[in-house]
């Protein structure tokens, strides 16, 4: 669905991370996590292409006025890397923006009662925060957060609200375990006998870490990946990511956009370690 | 009164003069919820091999000032794998459906050529002898004036149906590209593919594209594109389908000015899902609004 979105809040919650709220139409509350948005930054030719945002966040947006009536809205979370993402930072409360969203296959909750076991890096926490909402309401959810320094651990106390069992690591050691988030990961499959269903989006390394993991403890993994892309509807074909099969004589490529943003850990191709 | 939207192309009727661009538009389907098919002239196929593609490896595209660089690959499904799963929704839109397809031999233009003039939904064909991304066949034929002529030569002789020749602008005279289609049997030529290009990245002193170089689309291109078109309309005879950065209305009108029959929409597509359909609403509007009666009067009406 494509609408047009008011920014109802825009605002640095960590240096360089920014999260925007915005008005979306009612369809809008339907998004599953793990699907993303395309936001057109601007109505100019520069930049020109959409910017894929993973949902962080829906609900209903209360205005403070008393009397008003709430209206459906759509939250992202971003990283400030280049003109578009500085762009939108530098917007504010009533500015509008073209919005194509929910898009894209998002994440299979799986059966209710089991341990979640929620794997993010940086700003690779973005689409797992619906996620975590909707897990909390079937499983007892837990949240592994990396980052290189405790600024790039975003929005714990959210989780935490949501009744999310914590853990963080940075590389620097500026908060939680110091090194990486994997680590955190598999102690904790350790304490359980790698019992539960992981969910994890964040930098390649990372996933390719939690792929691996997953694969040697034989615990069920999806992971969300990124891509360039155009369209995001499947058309440009320029975010593909290579398939578990493939190869150069039989080459296996998936799109990001359409099939993804979300796989199982076993269907895509990783490079041996 | 409304105005009449309406242009041919070879023998085959368009309610409007805009079409989706071959590689911008999947099979039709992906942009069903954005765009409502019926209004716009034709749309035309992702590029069409006779076994599938996988394209290139990735990064394949990267953004530029007002543009974009692409190295696909021209990933497809193949014509078997069209006929089967995407000829079906084909039927069920009452639009002009027009198949994009290379080779890489002009045998294996010919083949594909035989195999899609069989297909009822398939309106007319596009021969594609400019894609800058591809080791061997399409750029290769689409840069020599008698490599061009002897593909065109060997669909013209495998199909009756409208066969229109896709240029690429990556070539010293165009205009010499051009006449050497039409010679051999072109009925419509659509000008122009994608310029090569390339984007570095500084810091890791490399390439962004994997592929190394890509082509260059969207507005960033117009103002050749619009030259090209104004070119080649002024010395051919058969119909010319402009292409090149078209973002508006306006810019749609330009090239029809420039000498185009109809125009196609591309990079567009990305930004805008909506923007053929926008762009043909905006054309009658803009004819409306300035008392033209008939799209087909603005045809080469360039005043120069």
């Amino acid at each position: 669905m494509q609408f047009k979105a008011m920014i109802l809040d825009n605002a640095e919650v960590s240096p360089g991370y920014w999260r925007m709220r915005m008005t979306a139409p009612p369809e809008i509350l339907a998004a599953q996590p793990g699907q993303f948005a395309m936001v057109r930054v601007n109505p100019s030719i520069d930049p020109l292409i959409r910017r894929p945002f993973g949902v962080f966040d829906v609900g209903m947006h209360q205005p403070a006025y008393t009397g008003a009536a709430a209206q459906p809205y759509l939250e992202i979370l971003y990283r400030v890397v280049g003109k578009g993402t500085a762009m939108l930072a530098a917007l504010h409360e009533t500015d509008l923006l073209d919005i194509i969203a929910p898009l894209g296959t998002g994440f299979d909750l799986g059966p209710a009662g089991e341990e979640k076991l929620i794997v993010g890096g940086g700003v690779g926490l973005a689409p797992l925060y619906l996620l975590a909402k909707e897990l909390v309401q079937q499983s007892p959810v837990r949240l592994f957060a990396g980052g290189r320094t405790k600024d790039d651990v975003l929005c714990i106390t959210e989780f935490e609200r949501l009744g999310v069992e914590c853990y963080t690591a940075t590389e620097d050691g500026s908060l939680g375990e110091c090194g990486f988030v994997t680590k955190v990961l598999e102690q904790r499959l350790d304490c359980t006998g790698n019992t539960g269903r992981i969910f994890a989006c964040g930098p390649h390394g990372m996933l390719q870490a939690v792929a691996g993991i997953a694969a040697k403890r034989g615990v069920p993994c999806q992971v969300s990946l990124e891509g360039y892309m155009a369209c995001g509807v499947g058309a440009c074909l320029g975010c593909v990511c290579e398939g578990a099969g493939h190869s150069a004589d039989t080459p296996d490529y998936r799109c990001v956009c359409s099939e993804g943003p979300v796989f199982e850990a076993t269907e895509l191709k990783w490079e041996v370690a | 009164m409304k105005p009449d939207m309406s242009v041919e192309i070879a023998g085959l009727k368009l309610r409007n003069p805009v079409m989706t661009a071959s590689g911008t538009f999947g099979y039709g389907e992906e942009f069903s919820q954005y765009v409502n098919l019926e209004t716009i002239g034709a749309f035309v196929t992702k590029g069409l091999s006779l076994k599938p593609r996988a394209g290139n490896p990735t990064p394949r595209i990267v953004e530029t000032p007002g543009g974009m660089l692409n190295a696909i690959g021209l990933q497809n499904v193949g014509i078997e794998a069209f006929i089967q799963k995407k000829v079906p929704f084909l039927r069920t839109v009452n639009t002009p459906a027009i198949a994009n397809f290379f080779g890489y031999t002009p045998e294996e233009y010919a083949e594909l050529a035989t195999r899609l003039d069989s297909i009822p939904e398939v309106a007319a064909l596009e021969v594609n002898i400019s894609c800058p991304n591809v080791k061997q066949g399409g750029i290769v034929f689409g840069t020599d004036p008698a490599c061009a002529a002897s593909v065109v030569k060997a669909c013209r002789a495998a199909t009756t149906k409208p066969l229109i020749v896709k240029l690429s602008p990556n070539v010293t005279d165009i205009v010499e590209m051009a006449q050497a289609c039409e010679g051999e049997g072109a009925d419509a030529l659509s000008v122009i593919n994608t310029l090569t290009g390339m984007a570095i990245d500084l810091e890791r002193r490399r390439p962004v594209l994997a592929n190394v170089t890509g082509g260059l689309s969207g507005p960033a291109i117009k103002p050749i594109a619009l030259r090209m078109v104004w070119q080649v309309s002024k010395v051919v005879k058969v119909p010319v389908i402009g292409i090149g950065g078209i973002m508006s209305a306006s810019d749609a009108l330009e090239f029809m000015l420039a000498g185009a029959t109809a125009v196609q929409v591309g990079t567009a597509s990305f930004v805008n899902p909506g923007a053929a359909q926008e762009i043909a609403e905006g054309m009658e509007q803009w004819l409306l609004d300035h008392g033209v009666g008939d799209v087909t009067s603005l045809i080469g009406a360039l005043q120069a």
